[in-house]
């Protein structure tokens, strides 16, 4: 293109250039130059945008079918568009402010550290990453099975802190002396005293929950201030006599195993040794019945369904936040080194705390900057599109629709160019009032 | 030179008090502690695309990848060497740098002939006109998808590499004048004026002057440039029909996540390797660039 401007200066031969040469010349020159840019910016981008406004009052077959207002009433009535609606809605409300607080405290705390250009990086990497590709990273840490989804293997460490797996996920009585079920736990029918052997056979464990310290079960012995007993695989392969502790059965280790009264409450509890053995010392003296606690077939966690419809969008904005935060940090410590020091150090000296330095006096003197971050945060928001693709599978992406993605299916998988230009409209409508701001402080510059 | 001052300044450290000392490091551990984890956590995801994609497919719906560690023979060449013979893959590699190279070369030419027109020629709406080009950042290209689909199927670009440069080119532009014309007019007006003077063409000024002197400018452009258009799905998704680059060919292995990770992983980390690479090799003009664009 730089062609075009060379040949747009004819040579001058001879005739003494003076201070002024033609006006007209000049004004081709500075056209030359404009030319291509205007030619694109014409045809790519200002041409198109009248288009689509005017085809958004034309139905799907074209400029023959006027349809007036018809397609933006589709546009709210329709039940996909209105959840890409609502979910913009959502990002709005929740991730400009989350990218720009941490962009914030990550601004602010690197400030304290010598290794801030090592964090700034990591934390900024995923920037040059695309959205698309983010997604797909966040696809695979989402998974459900806490084995396989990085996600909920760190949900898993907090969440077996407070309720932790049973010991067994199933089990039935071995004789009709053992009642119950694996939700209220196995209780043994005949009451017992101090003194009493509790033997609570069970079968049908799946072998894989068999733990590997079991080793042979062993029959308690008696003791006579409190109440022993054994919790033991009562199965042996070519078969065996049920409720009795024979060799090759193995007990049955970490069943929490509950000493209830008779008014039904527990009052002991104890953990089955590796042979299966259990003891309640000083056992006062009336009638308790043993059982193997309900919470030993406390079901282990099955991971939180990132993917699923109900916390898709939820997966997608920790994946998006995720690009993002080091935008925001690293605009605002931009703003914050600009920041004059003596000003902090004015304020510290007149007995500040760095709380109030920080709210006082930081926040204010930033406050263009944030809102900056803020501002452009609502843009890129408004036209989430890519992310949304790759995180969420084909079976969530109804529930996590977005306006963008909501255009693009309409016109270029439905082919509904009518109610597509709506669309479009509708998200530049948005769109406008938002970039005007950034528009109008971008003169203020010129 | 600077380690000298650093020394120099040593002694006023040393005067602090041991219990002050004490009490300055312990006071931060909290923020070490907290800012180390947020690394982690950041840096943890790109790590797991890494090891999935060097994990065989069978092992992706057996076991997380971070058992790599305690089982490093599971770690395998395999996928990588399969996705180098798949011609579908190479080819959008292609590309993708096909439409990157032409994305970013492209806006830079026209948008440094529009930014130096807007600093330095003079002609009668001159001020207005940059304002219009700037307002066009306002219009999503949600906008143009439409009527350009049209238009690339009446001119037969669409499935057209230079299709998708076009598009990209005039997306990029408003951002582009902005920046270089913004740039170019800190350039000393002495200079220009005794270029003219010396009877220099205004086409010579540009070429000798201008783009040498815009040159961080023109570097923090490209690329954002660059990894805007390398990193595209949306535009490419609508116009490039059967020419696909890496993000649109990844895309197509979705719907199967599982039975084509073997696919998806390596190719999504070959697709964010490049960017990243550029990213690291030119950070600072990335900063600069983001800078610009967001804090001016």
């Amino acid at each position: 293109m730089g062609g075009t401007s060379i040949a747009a200066e004819p040579p001058v031969p001879g005739a003494p250039q003076v201070a002024e040469p033609g006006r007209l010349r000049r004004y081709a020159v500075a056209g030359a130059f404009l030319a291509p840019a205007f030619v694109l910016l014409g045809v790519w981008i200002l041409y198109p945008a009248i288009y689509t406004i005017v085809r958004s009052f034309f139905g799907q077959s074209g400029f023959n079918d006027f349809a007036g207002i018809d397609n933006y009433k589709t546009l709210f009535s329709t039940s996909a568009i209105t959840t890409a609606i609502k979910n913009n809605a959502i990002w709005v409300a929740v991730v400009p402010a989350l990218i720009t607080a941490l962009g914030l405290i990550f601004a602010v705390l690197t400030e304290k550290v010598s290794w801030a250009v090592a964090f700034k990086t990591v934390v900024f990497m995923p920037m040059a990453i695309s959205l698309f590709a983010a997604g797909v990273i966040w696809r695979i840490m989402d998974r459900q099975e806490p084995q396989l989804g990085t996600v909920n293997a760190f949900v898993q460490v907090f969440h077996d802190m407070f309720h932790p797996p049973g010991a067994l996920s199933d089990a039935v009585p071995s004789t009709t002396n053992v009642s119950g079920s694996t939700t209220q736990g196995f209780v043994l029918r005949k009451p017992l005293g101090a003194g009493g052997v509790a033997l609570l056979g069970v079968t049908a464990i799946p072998p894989t929950d068999v733990p590997k310290s079991a080793v042979q079960a062993v029959a308690p012995k008696a003791d006579p201030h409190g109440i022993t007993g054994v919790v033991w695989r009562d199965f042996k392969p070519g078969g065996g006599t049920p409720g009795k502790v024979e060799s090759q059965e193995l007990g049955l280790p970490g069943v929490k195993v509950e000493l209830r009264d008779s008014s039904g409450k527990t009052v002991q509890s104890a953990t089955t040794a590796s042979n299966g053995t259990f003891a309640f010392k000083d056992v006062p003296s009336g009638q308790y019945r043993a059982a193997i606690g309900a919470s030993t077939f406390a079901k282990p966690f099955s991971g939180v369904s990132w993917l699923g419809s109900q916390l898709i969008t939820p997966a997608i904005i920790i994946a998006y936040i995720w690009v993002w935060a080091g935008f925001a940090m690293v605009v605002i410590a931009a703003g914050l080194a600009a920041i004059p020091r003596d000003v902090l150090e004015a304020a510290r000296t007149d007995g500040a705390g760095e709380w109030q330095v920080f709210r006082r006096v930081t926040v204010p003197l930033l406050a263009p900057v944030l809102s900056v971050v803020f501002i452009t945060m609502i843009i890129n928001v408004l036209k989430v599109f890519d992310i949304v693709l790759s995180v969420a599978p084909e079976s969530s992406q109804a529930d996590a629709n977005v306006i963008a993605l909501a255009m693009w299916r309409t016109a270029f998988t439905q082919f509904n160019f009518g109610l597509g230009s709506a669309i479009a409209v509708f998200l530049f409508v948005l769109v406008v009032p938002v970039l005007t701001l950034n528009v109008r402080r971008f003169r203020r510059e010129v | 030179m600077s380690t000298i001052t650093a020394d120099a300044g040593r002694p006023v450290v040393l005067e602090e008090s041991v219990a002050a000392k004490i009490l300055r490091v312990v006071g931060k551990t909290p923020v070490h502690i907290f800012l180390v984890a947020i690394g982690l956590l950041w840096l943890v995801p790109t790590l797991g695309l890494l090891v999935v994609s060097i994990l065989a497919p069978q092992s992706f719906t057996e076991l997380g990848w971070w058992k790599i560690f305690a089982h490093p023979s599971l770690a395998t060449w395999q996928n990588y060497h399969e996705i180098f013979q798949n011609h579908q893959i190479t080819s959008s590699l292609v590309t993708t740098l096909e439409i990157a190279v032409g994305g970013t070369v492209l806006p830079i030419i026209i948008a440094a002939l529009a930014g130096y027109a807007f600093a330095w020629l003079d002609f009668p709406g001159r001020d207005w006109l940059f304002v219009v080009v700037i307002g066009l950042l306002v219009v999503p290209l949600q906008m143009a998808l439409i009527p350009i689909f049209k238009l690339y199927n009446t001119l037969h670009l669409y499935g057209n590499v230079f299709g998708l440069i076009l598009f990209h080119t005039a997306f990029g532009l408003p951002f582009a004048v902005f920046l270089l014309r913004n740039f170019f007019v800190g350039i000393p007006k002495d200079i220009l004026e005794s270029a003219r003077i010396d009877g220099a063409s205004e086409a010579r000024i540009f070429l000798r002057l201008i783009l040498p002197l815009g040159l961080p400018a023109i570097a923090s452009l490209a690329i954002f440039q660059f990894l805007w258009t390398w990193n595209d799905l949306l535009v490419a998704l609508v116009f490039g029909g059967n020419t696909r680059p890496i993000t649109v060919a990844i895309f197509t292995q979705l719907r199967s996540f599982s039975a084509n990770i073997d696919i998806i992983a390596p190719a999504a980390f070959i697709s964010l390797a490049i960017p990243l690479a550029v990213f690291f090799a030119f950070q600072r003009y990335f900063v600069q660039g983001l800078l610009a664009g967001s804090v001016k």
